[in-house]
């Protein structure tokens, strides 16, 4: 078991209605171009390094490839360039997020790529504010929700909307940007 | 306790569908005049066997119709019913239904019960007409009116307590069949106050006891709330054989409301109508909840295994063990000299992993007489149907092929034997005219083949008429008036879209499928299916098919820094291209000329988006492929070794990729992609219209 | 442990009792015929003999008469699995030696009440 199951298994235990009476969820945080976002610990199987992949002929350029993980074949999925932002070169610190989605299709094991892993935090719903609506041209079905972290803004995102193959929703570096106005005027 | 009954499901939806599949071929095997005792009674056999398990497993509509089916068969079976080709037809019929009615349960959907009454209501018909000799149905007529004894009450005993007074006087080799009195006393105290007295009147001398029989008899009085059925419950076994009489003495205190524990429980007796159905657990509860469903069902197909795979598989894993645990001694205490005997281990280990490779493989091989298993039926059907004399031969039933595989050449089998029966052969009449016997002969061959299955489709019909043939194919502008062809290759025609010699479309074949589709089928199976045929003699389609779906013999090539897999299966040959040979036809599709054919060239690093090591198509290599239509050439940079690859799913993760088939992992841990030539050619296709202006310009720069 | 010997050539039905009687404690020894039944109850001592009638080899009819001539099997209950139709079997089995029978179909409660009736 990697650690990251530990610890999804720990919270779990404490979890249970026998010991609260306010449902918390635990989030793995990770850095992307400054932002901060989460992703519910329960979905992530893994973490790795970065590793060469083999790239999908005529594959969008989100998708860098597949990998092998320990027999399944695992597509990897650049988050920076599915948000639009700024390429950067992979290093030693880049970091590839192994997720379990569910999809309509069927629970699916994807790579994200970003550019390092932050924090695991315990949240409750009470403390999420959800994303502000930013009008038709903006999608934000993928935010689950906003969280101030010690006066940092963490996005949380729904994994199954951002990964689900089929309804992956448009998202471009000045929607984010929007978004992130739109928070701050809050 | 409360056990669930539908994890058993499965297993009695497979065996169910056995038991029909056997039913089938017997009832085929059947000669109404001469009826094979052994024959008949493995047909009612099974048809009991599937009643039993239904009504237990609560598909009362299959158990309701099999009842019906298995007083037939029974009557059949004792002779007490001429067995006619109006009975073997709606048996065979019967056995359609069952599998309908059972497909549809196993979905998990409300079986739609019409034609299982229809059905039902022929059998009844044949039932009404009495049988020769004194059948089943009358036994079974006394046997409910016994039934109903029970239910007249005397007065007295339905309501309150009552005193019975029971002599019981068992038959003296009561216990050589395994009853003991004790037990029945024991069940009758639980009933209520029991008091017992011994007769011994019946004792012979001690010198002539024999002391396995039972000399006794027994006068009880039982006081109980229970009704009598209860009581006679418990004597039920050993009724016949003893002397019984159960009297109520009085009834002492009358209740004014019954007790509940006084209802009849769950009888254990005979009962000539079918129980109650058990809540029906595949009734839909939702549209939802049944999709849902449909899919769990989907996954779980399972495979049954016999034994000796099992045990070769435990033998060959404590193989693997033993030398894994040699090659570890050897690697803690490694030095030099005994690199021979790490290399020996090895060699071993590759030996070992391959033999288990090959059994695991073996797990998943059955015998493909479950897919000919289902042509005498139609065959005979089809026979009758086009008024013609068929004789259907099989051979080589048991040669094994994976499952998957084998599920899917069903359908296509189905279409070519249609096709031979419908096309292929001809009516009594014009075989007579033909110096041939009324009878025609298909014959289904398969045999191993290498590494391959090969699967055989033969008739002695007409043949395939070239002329016809051509002429077809000119007016349906697939070949050129002039086009030189060789009769395979005129032959090979029938497997292009759009080809149908049929001259009218009949029920049988001609539904609009025509041989490019079969041969599609097959292709996706990374088969190749080919004809040969002589006029006035016959027609051979011959399938070849890989053992399995799972694993593949790949040609390794490299293209810029990627390295991609070919089913070494579809290569044709691989040559270095000369520059005066590479012509570019209308329509700026690159050809090459190989001896006396022109091949379309696919430049894969084009149609992948990848920068070629050689921008010179005379530095790279061409790869000839064929594929169920055509044969192409891909641009490689370079040929890498061959091996055999497991393939794995890119779909399981993320979706189906154009050009690529799946994806396997290397050796040294690498994702590689297994190209889909099929895919390339039509990828290829797209690809050159809209490229045709900059490739005509080049082109014409190249051989300037 | 108290071992019984199911003896039906339908492996649902096989299943289904064998899976109900080892939840109430019973060792089960399967069987898909008579032959293979009398085999297994030569290898091992049963203290009851579950079976179905209508088999392929041999018979439950069959199995029941050649199991009563085993010293061992003298007294053993042998209880058969019948359908309501089989009036005649009933007969016949008992005329074979057979202590009773289970009318199929049967759920789990019902086998388990008369299995433990029938071994006290």
């Amino acid at each position: 078991m990697n650690s990251a199951e530990q610890r999804a298994l720990d919270v779990s235990d404490v979890d249970s209605p026998l010991h609260s009476t306010e449902q918390t969820d635990q989030y793995l945080t990770f850095i992307m171009a400054g932002e901060e976002y989460g992703v519910d610990i329960l979905r992530v199987q893994e973490i790795r390094g970065w590793e060469t992949v083999t790239p999908i002929p005529n594959a969008p350029p989100h998708i860098k490839g597949v990998i092998n993980l320990r027999g399944t074949i695992v597509p990897i999925i650049d988050l920076r360039q599915r948000f639009g932002l700024s390429k950067v070169e992979y290093g030693p610190l880049t970091v590839v997020i192994v997720l379990k989605v569910e999809t309509r299709k069927g629970a699916r094991v994807m790579g994200i790529v970003v550019d390092a892993v932050s924090d695991v935090y315990s949240l409750s719903s009470q403390e999420m504010r959800a994303a502000p609506d930013l009008g038709d041209n903006v999608n934000t079905s993928y935010i689950k929700g906003l969280v101030n972290v010690a006066s940092k803004m963490v996005i949380l995102l729904d994994i199954n909307e951002l990964l689900g193959m089929d309804t992956i929703p448009e998202v471009s570096a000045s929607a984010l940007n929007e978004l992130k106005q739109a928070v701050d005027r809050h | 306790m409360s056990i669930d009954l539908s994890q058993f499901h499965q297993v009695f939806f497979e065996e169910s569908f056995e038991g029909l599949q056997l039913m089938e071929s017997s009832l085929l095997d059947l000669d109404c005049d001469n009826v094979d005792s052994e024959t008949i009674n493995a047909i009612f056999r099974a048809a009991h066997s599937i009643k039993g398990s239904s009504s237990t497993f609560g598909f009362t509509a299959v158990a309701e119709f099999t009842h019906v089916l298995e007083t037939l068969l029974d009557q059949v079976r004792e002779g007490s019913r001429q067995l006619t080709a109006e009975i073997v037809d709606l048996l065979l019929q019967s056995v359609d239904c069952l599998r309908n009615l059972l497909t549809g349960l196993q979905a998990g959907q409300t079986p739609d019960a019409t034609h299982s009454r229809e059905l039902i209501a022929a059998f009844n018909r044949i039932l009404a007409v009495k049988p020769v000799a004194q059948g089943a149905g009358t036994q079974s007529a006394t046997q409910a009116g016994k039934i109903d004894q029970p239910a007249k009450m005397e007065a007295g005993e339905a309501q309150g307590v009552t005193r019975w007074q029971i002599r019981f006087v068992p038959d003296s080799n009561i216990l050589r069949t395994g009853n003991e009195p004790l037990r029945m006393f024991r069940e009758l105290a639980e009933l209520g106050e029991l008091q017992c007295v011994a007769s011994v009147d019946r004792l012979p001398d001690l010198n002539q006891l024999n002391p396995e029989e039972c000399h006794l008899g027994w006068d009880i009085s039982l006081t109980t709330a229970a009704p009598r059925s209860k009581i006679e419950e418990i004597f039920e076994w050993v009724a016949d054989e003893s002397d019984i009489s159960i009297e109520a003495v009085d009834a002492i205190v009358p209740l004014a409301t019954p007790q509940p524990d006084a209802e009849p429980a769950q009888r254990v007796s005979p009962s000539a109508t079918l129980p109650e159905p058990m809540p029906d657990k595949v009734a839909p509860v939702s549209v939802g909840k049944e999709k849902e469903k449909e899919s769990a069902k989907a996954e779980s197909t399972s495979i049954r295994v016999s034994i000796e795979k099992i045990d070769s598989l435990v033998n060959l894993v404590g193989e693997l063990v033993i030398t894994q645990s040699m090659l570890g001694q050897l690697g803690t205490e490694f030095d030099m000299s005994k690199l021979t005997r790490l290399q020996e281990g090895l060699a071993q280990l590759e030996h070992n992993t391959r033999e288990l490779q090959e059994n695991v493989m073996r797990i998943r091989m059955l015998p493909i007489s479950f897919t000919f298993s289902r042509f005498p039926r139609m065959v005979r059907d089809l026979s009758r149907q086009l008024g013609k004399k068929i004789e259907l031969k099989l051979s080589g039933e048991q040669t094994e092929l994976d499952k998957t595989v084998l599920e899917k050449i069903g359908d296509p089998l189905v279409h070519l034997v249609r096709n031979a029966l419908d096309h292929g052969l001809e009516t009594p009449e014009q075989r007579r005219a033909a110096g041939k016997s009324e009878t025609g002969t298909i014959t289904l061959h398969a045999y191993h083949q290498g590494g391959n299955i090969m699967i055989e489709i033969r008739d002695d019909g007409r043949g395939l008429n070239r002329q016809k043939i051509r002429a077809k194919a000119i007016s349906n502008n697939l070949i050129g008036e002039n086009d030189p062809l060789s009769d395979e290759q005129i032959q090979d025609l029938i497997f292009r879209p759009g080809f149908s010699t049929a001259e009218k479309v009949t029920d049988v074949s001609g539904r609009g499928v025509g041989m490019d589709v079969v041969r599609r089928n097959i292709n996706e199976l990374n088969g190749s299916i080919e004809v040969r045929s002589e006029e006035g003699i016959g027609s051979t389609f011959t399938i070849r098919l890989p053992l399995t779906l799972a694993i593949l013999d790949g040609q390794l090539i490299q293209v810029g820094d990627q390295v991609y897999i070919v089913p070494l299966v579809s290569i044709v040959e691989s040559l270095q291209p000369k520059l005066a040979l590479v012509n570019r036809v209308a329509g700026g599709c690159d050809v090459f000329r190989l001896r006396n054919e022109y091949i379309p060239i696919i430049h894969l690093a084009e149609i992948f988006g990848i920068r070629p090591r050689n921008d010179n198509l005379e530095k790279s290599l061409l790869v000839v492929v064929e594929t169920g239509t055509a044969k192409v050439a891909l641009v490689v940079d370079d040929l890498l070794g061959q091996q055999q690859v497991v393939i794995k799913s890119m779909e399981t993760n993320y979706r189906k990729v154009e050009g690529v088939s799946g994806a396997t992992i290397l050796g040294d841990g690498t994702v590689s992609l297994i190209l889909d030539i099929t895919d390339l050619v039509q990828m290829a296709g797209v690809h050159q219209q809209h490229k045709n202006g900059l490739r005509l310009v080049s082109s014409r720069a190249a051989q300037g | 442990m108290t071992k019984i010997l199911a003896v039906d050539d339908s492996a649902s039905m096989r299943q289904m009792v064998s899976f109900t009687l080892q939840g109430a404690g019973y060792e089960v020894v399967e069987a898909c015929d008579g032959q293979e039944a009398l085999n297994k109850a030569k290898q091992s001592q049963v203290d009851l003999v579950l079976s179905d009638v209508n088999m392929p080899v041999m018979d439950g009819i069959a199995l029941i008469k050649q199991l009563r001539t085993l010293p061992n099997y003298k007294f053993t209950p042998i209880l058969m699995l019948t359908t309501e139709s089989a009036a005649d079997k009933k007969t016949e089995g008992k005329a074979a030696g057979a202590t009773g029978w289970i009318v199929k179909p049967f759920n789990p409660d019902q086998l388990l009440n008369t299995i433990k009736k029938v071994l006290g």
